[in-house]
């Protein structure tokens, strides 16, 4: 396969947010500000891109009966890992995220890649297909966090741009913000993808 | 009356779905029609209270002395998804019925991040082992109250004139955007 399409797939063509509509939960639930969106996104991104090189290596191994608990286990690993050096590194990232970083485990791209591609393919592309859906991921994160950080508390990056005293649109950093965000957000998608 | 006011915290205040945004999977996915919800709600009670049963002993009497916390994510999925699997099994052979009306949803249900989520959230909470209980049978029934009437709502949406670009998800979301807004007016309720 073509390597470079392979990577470039993530961004936009198979977006797993945008387009396939997967993991949701992570989505709707950490992008109140760009930074929080980035941070979760990578953390997937490193989980999806090991999940799947691992996977590649032993998949002749699994008998395909228990593929999907073998699957879990390898994923639940690196889950563990990122878990324990956010809390060590970045610990203000880790108290925002909360329960989202163990949660990605149940992340369907994760699982969903591993069964759909690694277990299927080489381990380079498998490797370039983690990083390729990871950083679609962490982009549609940044994104939706961006839109809601502008729109609800008037700043990005949390670099403030409008004065001081005045607040943003409180209800976008707010649950429903989140899905009311990403509902026109994956309807712009849709509506450009027709023409 | 702690319990009363977890309960009623756990479904309304601070429901799983429109406040906490877990199991919105299985929400956008098994919500077109009333019957389907209320089965996978049904599921889902039937699961939740038992994850949160076995995965609360085994990190009190296993995890805890032992001090293996770190196996948490590992050990708490794996439980889960072979209870399920299990539950699966002896429901097929000792009650065909009640397998009819959930089975099907059963392997959907150990992708729920709503489960491992509910499971996690008892023990970081420190509840004992009633309140977690508790609390995990409210979460659940508050996540099946909102897949109900979001099902109700969607079954509506069907007949009306949406414009191309927002059919399905879209509008979906932006229609749980305008429930979870309801939901907030309980925020002042405990």
């Amino acid at each position: 396969m073509n390597q470079w399409k392979n990577f470039t797939k993530g961004f936009i063509k198979e977006n797993p947010v945008l387009v396939l509509l997967l993991g949701m939960c992570p989505t709707l639930g950490v992008t109140t500000s760009a930074i929080n969106g980035i941070g979760m996104g990578l953390a997937t991104t490193f989980v999806l891109v090991m999940s799947n090189i691992i996977i590649a290596l032993i998949k002749n191994f699994i008998p395909s009966s228990v593929r999907i608990p073998a699957f879990i286990v390898v994923i639940a690993s690196f889950v563990t890992i990122v878990d324990l050096s956010m809390k060590a590194y970045v610990p203000a990232l880790h108290a925002q995220l909360g329960l989202f970083i163990p949660l990605i485990v149940v992340n369907c791209i994760v699982l969903g890649r591993a069964e759909a591609f690694a277990s299927k393919n080489n381990v380079f592309s498998s490797m370039i297909d983690g990083v390729s859906m990871g950083l679609g991921f962490t982009f549609a994160l940044a994104l939706l966090g961006s839109i809601r950080e502008v729109l609800g508390s008037g700043s990005i990056f949390n670099y403030k741009f409008i004065p001081a005293e005045m607040d943003g649109i409180l209800v976008f950093v707010l649950a429903p913000g989140a899905f009311i965000a990403l509902g026109y957000l994956i309807a712009i998608i849709n509506s450009l993808k027709k023409q | 009356m702690e319990y009363i006011v977890l309960v009623i915290s756990a479904i309304f205040v601070s429901n799983i779905i429109f406040a906490q945004f877990l199991g919105v999977c299985p929400f956008l996915g098994v919500s077109k029609k009333i019957s389907t919800a209320v089965g996978m709600g049904g599921a889902v009670v039937f699961v939740m209270t038992l994850s949160t049963l076995v995965t609360y002993l085994i990190q009190v009497y296993l995890l805890n002395p032992l001090n293996l916390q770190y196996l948490q994510t590992i050990v708490f999925i794996l439980v889960i998804a072979s209870l399920v699997q299990m539950v699966e099994i002896i429901l097929k052979k000792t009650s065909p019925p009640l397998y009819q009306a959930l089975g099907i949803f059963l392997p959907l249900i150990t992708t729920n991040c709503a489960v491992l989520g509910v499971a996690i959230m008892v023990i970081t909470k420190e509840f004992n082992l009633g309140e977690a209980l508790v609390f995990a049978v409210s979460t659940a029934v508050g996540f099946t109250l909102a897949l109900v009437i979001f099902a109700g709502i969607r079954e509506q949406l069907d007949l009306m004139g949406v414009p191309k670009g927002m059919r399905g998800i879209p509008i979906a979301l932006v229609v749980a955007g305008i429930l979870s807004l309801a939901f907030m007016g309980f925020a002042n309720l405990v």
